[in-house]
């Protein structure tokens, strides 16, 4: 069968000198079109890098990743990511910003004003058009995610890959940030794949979670299902037994079969 | 249809929460009467005036006693400006040859380290950016500047007398050699310097060389171009001054080997006062100019 996004058989090794070191292993996973499948994993299990090698900034040692059954290896907006760091240009407003991305991608197929509209409705989906003429250091951490998310959304991505997006942000800036990803993802329908290493995150936002176990090479330990109905409440879910049972299931998964190891 | 109406009322039902708080904190400094402004601004320029004035006025009046005596070599700050008061007061004058106002002097000198500053600004952004963007063109080139950048700038000056066989080409290579390194070298460590985040966005968004070269590179490493551009500009006024003693014509550089060769002491020291002044000016220019540049990057 066909699937919209394919990673088939990816091995990643790193060389320095003499010493090879290889941190993903086999990893195989197929994503349809319109799920939300999160990456979870101690750190250093080279989740990062596997989201890296699908966004086509880091390349795979064998293997490759498919989307919609074309190979795909360099870097591009049809995989536009969502980085921890929000990772906005700081001489650039909110708006340039988000237009750099919508200059290169839309550069024929929108007009100068086509593409203005366009900007601006990306910036009024995460609602930060009221800052369009700020620049990054005059906006919060909550605020540049946002327009991160803002640019990579404008590209119109086939994938949109999120970095541990909300990783750097509060507790509660963190919960705004998520709900506003789940609307987003209910209204527009984007394919989303997001590492994590929150338990409840992945839960509360996934359909599928995927494990990974420590590394090095790390392979996909288990693939859990998430089966709770969209539009998904934060407060309702707290008291959900099939909510609480995903969670109990990855707690498992990390905590007592895939311990992290701190001397490794 | 529905579209830009959706868009109409989300902005008007932002835009009214987003002013209001802003109108509030503009309010109270607002109500500070203009006066007191006024009076705040004129202690604040008080502090930064008065000490250096104090400090000037001591150091004259130590010149003037330590000068004082009949037979001293160097003339006292009152002789100095009895004996220029022409030149302070008439910079225009121009009587032909190099028997012309300060003020000719002057702009002959900028006008030699405009043209080989600039040359040197575009070369030295651009070499640095090869350098630092191309691990062999490091291996290759860096080991060269760093030897080249040794040579004093007046050494260069009979080489380049030879090849262009004329004073003023040779004045503005000298110029050029002398602040091209620093602008090279601050620049590779800029553009070294980017951050991988910025290389992955431009990746991601797929602009092409010359694309990354304009809207990442040169903004991301401006601060440190800045700081190679702001070293270049002075070193090149040093080095004017010296190459215009050796290539004569009109340029403050001949003026004040002139006025040494005709014992002309208080012009040498009007000289350099002036050369002083321009050198600060110089820098302070760049200096502003790479903050207003720089306004976005610096700030983060």
């Amino acid at each position: 069968m066909t699937s919209y996004l394919k990673l088939d058989h990816i091995d990643k090794t790193f060389t320095r000198g003499s010493a090879t070191t290889e941190v993903l292993k086999d990893i195989n996973l197929t994503i349809e079109m319109g799920e939300y499948v999160s990456i979870i994993g101690h750190s250093g299990c080279g989740k990062s890098t596997l989201l890296n090698i699908i966004a086509g900034l880091t390349t795979a040692t064998t293997g490759g990743v498919l989307l919609e059954n074309r190979e795909v290896n360099s870097p591009g907006p049809d995989r536009a990511v969502v980085f921890q760091n929000h990772s906005l240009l700081p001489w650039l407003t909110v708006y340039e910003n988000v237009k750099l991305g919508v200059d290169k991608v839309f550069a024929s197929s929108k007009t100068r004003a086509e593409r203005d509209a366009w900007v601006m409705h990306n910036l009024n989906l995460v609602q930060m058009a009221h800052a369009k003429d700020k620049r990054p250091s005059e906006i919060s951490g909550g605020m540049k995610q946002r327009v991160g998310i803002a640019r990579a959304l404008a590209m119109e991505p086939k994938v949109l890959l999120l970095d541990e997006p909300f990783g750097a942000l509060d507790a509660l800036t963190r919960a705004h940030l998520q709900d506003s990803v789940m609307a987003l993802h209910q209204k527009l329908g984007n394919t989303i794949l997001m590492i994590t290493h929150d338990v409840d995150e992945a839960v509360l936002l996934s359909d599928r979670i995927v494990m990974m176990t420590n590394g090095p090479s790390a392979r996909i330990g288990e693939v859990l299902e998430v089966p709770l109905a969209r539009p998904r409440k934060r407060l309702e879910l707290a008291t959900n037994a099939a909510y609480l049972k995903c969670r109990q299931r990855v707690l498992e998964f990390l905590y007592e079969r895939h311990r992290f190891v701190e001397a490794a | 249809m529905s579209m830009p109406a959706m868009k109409s009322e989300a902005s008007t039902a932002v835009l009214p929460a987003a002013a209001a708080p802003a109108a509030v904190v503009t309010m109270t400094p607002k109500r500070t009467p203009a006066t007191e402004k006024y009076l705040k601004l004129a202690k604040d320029a008080a502090v930064r005036v008065v000490p250096p004035l104090v400090v000037l006025a001591l150091l004259l009046l130590f010149w003037e006693l330590a000068c004082q005596r009949a037979g001293s070599a160097l003339p006292p700050p009152s002789r100095v400006f009895k004996d220029t008061k022409e030149l302070i007061f008439d910079p225009f004058f121009d009587r032909g040859g190099i028997d012309k106002g300060l003020f000719w002097h002057l702009s002959a000198s900028l006008q030699r380290v405009a043209f080989g500053y600039s040359i040197a600004a575009v070369v030295g952004i651009a070499l640095g950016t090869l350098v630092g963007q191309s691990v062999w063109a490091m291996r290759g080139l860096d080991p060269l500047f760093q030897v080249l950048r040794t040579i004093p700038p007046l050494a260069w000056l009979p080489l380049s007398l030879a090849a262009f066989r004329d004073g003023q080409p040779s004045a503005i290579f000298v110029i050029f050699i002398t602040s091209v390194w620093p602008i090279i070298i601050n620049t590779a460590v800029g553009i070294r310097n980017i951050p991988q985040d910025y290389r992955n966005v431009a990746a991601v968004v797929q602009l092409n060389p010359l694309e990354f070269f304009w809207k990442i590179m040169i903004p991301a490493a401006a601060p440190y171009i800045f700081t190679g551009l702001r070293i270049g500009i002075g070193l090149s006024w040093l080095a004017i001054v010296a190459a215009e003693m050796l290539i004569g014509g009109v340029g403050i550089g001949f003026f004040i080997w002139d006025a040494w060769n005709s014992s002309h002491i208080s012009e040498i020291i009007l000289a350099l006062f002036y050369v002083g002044i321009i050198g600060f000016l110089l820098d302070r220019l760049i200096a502003v100019l790479g903050k207003i540049v720089t306004r976005g990057t610096s700030a983060s």
